[in-house]
């Protein structure tokens, strides 16, 4: 069997994506010539702040903000961290509770923990069987204490796109704080932070072609935030250190790449993964697409496959230059499977059996081809090693 | 993350199937816990003549069931017995350490296997020691890999 092919073919950009050209050419002269401090008072660090100051803009505009309510952070974890923790102790004064959902990252998840240690209390709202938040839910475990609700724009393991722009409406309604986890949706979901009643967004470079370890925070005007990086007086004395100026740079480039057509972008990337969806429900048994049938990031295919485990598949996958990720415990070396599958109501089975799919700019036709090609043979053949397997899904082995 | 010989293991394991005419079944682990191995046995004058298995697991477990079943044939029931995964995990070169908890799912499988034989024949089960945390009371979470 000759089923090693020479092609890597990435399909796993929720975790990263690739730079941009545009990017990295944008970001060259600030890992060369322009690497002047930006706090320098000499002209010839003029160009390493005007290069931060330039993607300030690039980040704003993106989001519908201005300038000045852009910070920029080491991705978007910090962000996060950033938003939760600096809101909590801020407000301590106002109350100590706050409202997030249970298929938040982890980034979110495991910085409410903290401060549930800390004292506060947190309320995990569930969400329905397609990874839905209700905004009447979030309306409902709003108290007197609340002041923060804190809800993803779109989730990145099954890409459901949260009703933000309502769950911010709710939270103003009732004079609570609303922050947003926006990593995986700057892209692929128009963002007005006007509009959508947003205070806080979090954001990440590499999840949409730019750096990693590059992200930002936009703070609504006139929102008190605690510092969480001291030292210096950078970002308006609010985030201290040295900027990140290539990253920072390449931070702007990219998202002004990644929304100036939005639209058109996710007609193209929907449609190569609704074929894919397709073709794979349509040629494998006992499989489901877990996550909203519409309402989803454009790129998102998440799987479940009865009968055999996420980490099986993948590394077959891998054998096959095919590059994707699961939700299964085996993965993360973790004793549970994925906490989002498990919050939309699947089974241990089902979550383990899970397999994520993202598409990006540089998939084909010809890669949903091959993929359509490979997978159902991966999944015939765990099937085939699995006690769990019912007779009428076995499929023989092909000669 | 896994060694050659794991990935080898897996990607073309042998012994997979069941066995119509075995003489002794034995299962371990959960589908909560994210794996089950299953194992079919032939045995003659006390000597293992024939293993098969069927596992729903990662990596590790299924090349653990693999590794395990060719290296129980030819032995002796109480051979058998006395396989630890720790025997396993050398054969396949080692294993990374959160998957290690893994190699028990076989020689779980093949203990039950050897009590199944025995009380098919009249003869009281062997104390089977502590096990995986899949096969036992404790869960998951009592697993010694999910420390």
């Amino acid at each position: 069997m000759s089923d090693q092919d020479q092609r890597t073919l990435y399909m796993d950009h929720a975790a990263t994506t690739f730079m941009k050209p545009e990017v990295v050419a944008a970001m060259a002269p600030y890992l060369s010539e322009h690497f002047g401090n930006p706090s320098s008072l000499y002209r010839f660090s003029r160009e390493s702040k005007n290069g931060v100051e330039e993607a300030r803009g690039q980040v704003a505009a993106a989001v519908g903000a201005s300038a000045g309510e852009i910070f920029f952070t080491s991705g978007g974890t910090e962000a996060d961290n950033w938003a939760i923790k600096g809101i909590a102790l801020a407000n301590r004064n106002r109350g100590n509770h706050i409202v997030t959902s249970a298929i938040e990252h982890h980034a979110v998840l495991h910085t409410c923990e903290w401060l549930e240690r800390q004292g506060f209390s947190v309320t995990y709202l569930p969400v329905d069987g397609f990874g839905r938040v209700e905004p009447e839910r979030v309306g409902e475990a709003i108290t007197d204490e609340t002041i923060l609700v804190s809800v993803m724009t779109a989730n990145n393991e099954i890409g459901t796109v949260q009703p933000v722009a309502e769950i911010g409406r709710v939270a103003h309604d009732r004079g609570v704080l609303f922050h947003t986890d926006a990593v995986q949706a700057i892209g692929a979901v128009p963002i007005d932070v006007e509009r959508m009643g947003i205070d806080l967004l979090s954001l990440s470079g590499h999840k949409f072609y730019g750096p990693k370890g590059t992200g930002a925070l936009y703070i609504r005007q006139g929102t008190r935030v605690e510092t969480l990086i001291h030292g210096g007086g950078q970002e308006r004395g609010r985030r201290a250190g040295t900027e990140n100026v290539p990253g920072i740079v390449g931070l702007g480039r990219a998202i002004e790449l990644a929304t100036a057509d939005i639209e058109g972008h996710n007609r193209r990337i929907a449609a190569m993964r609704d074929r894919l969806v397709r073709g794979v429900l349509g040629s494998v048994p006992d499989s489901r697409l877990n996550g909203h049938p519409t309402e989803r990031l454009p790129n998102n295919a998440n799987f479940s496959f009865r009968y055999i485990e996420g980490e099986s598949i993948l590394l077959l996958l891998d054998g096959r230059g095919i590059c994707a990720s699961t939700g299964s415990a085996c993965s993360s070396g973790s004793s549970e499977p994925s906490h989002v599958l498990l919050a939309t109501g699947l089974s241990h089975e089902e979550a383990h059996g899970s397999l994520r799919l993202t598409l990006g700019d540089a998939n084909t036709g010809e890669d949903v081809d091959h993929v359509l090609e490979v997978l159902p043979e991966v999944i015939g053949r765990l099937r085939r090693i699995s006690p769990l397997t019912p007779a009428r899904t076995r499929v023989p082995e092909a000669e | 993350m896994y060694t050659e010989k794991v990935i080898e293991e897996f990607t073309n394991p042998q012994n997979v199937g069941e066995l119509a005419d075995a003489d002794a079944v034995g299962e371990a682990g959960s589908p909560t816990c994210g794996d089950i191995m299953k194992i079919y046995l032939k045995v003659e004058c006390d000597r293992i003549t024939d293993a098969r298995f069927q596992t729903f697991g990662c990596a590790a477990a299924i090349a653990s069931s693999s590794m395990a079943t060719r290296m129980i044939l030819g032995m002796t029931l109480a051979e058998a017995w006395d396989l630890s995964n720790a025997d396993v995990v050398d054969a396949l070169g080692g294993l990374p350490e959160p998957k290690v908890h893994c190699s028990l799912l076989a020689r779980d499988a093949i203990r039950a296997a050897i009590n199944d034989f025995r009380t098919r024949r009249g003869l009281e089960p062997l104390e089977r020691g502590s096990g995986c945390c899949c096969s036992g009371e404790g869960g998951c979470d009592s697993c010694p890999g999910n420390d």
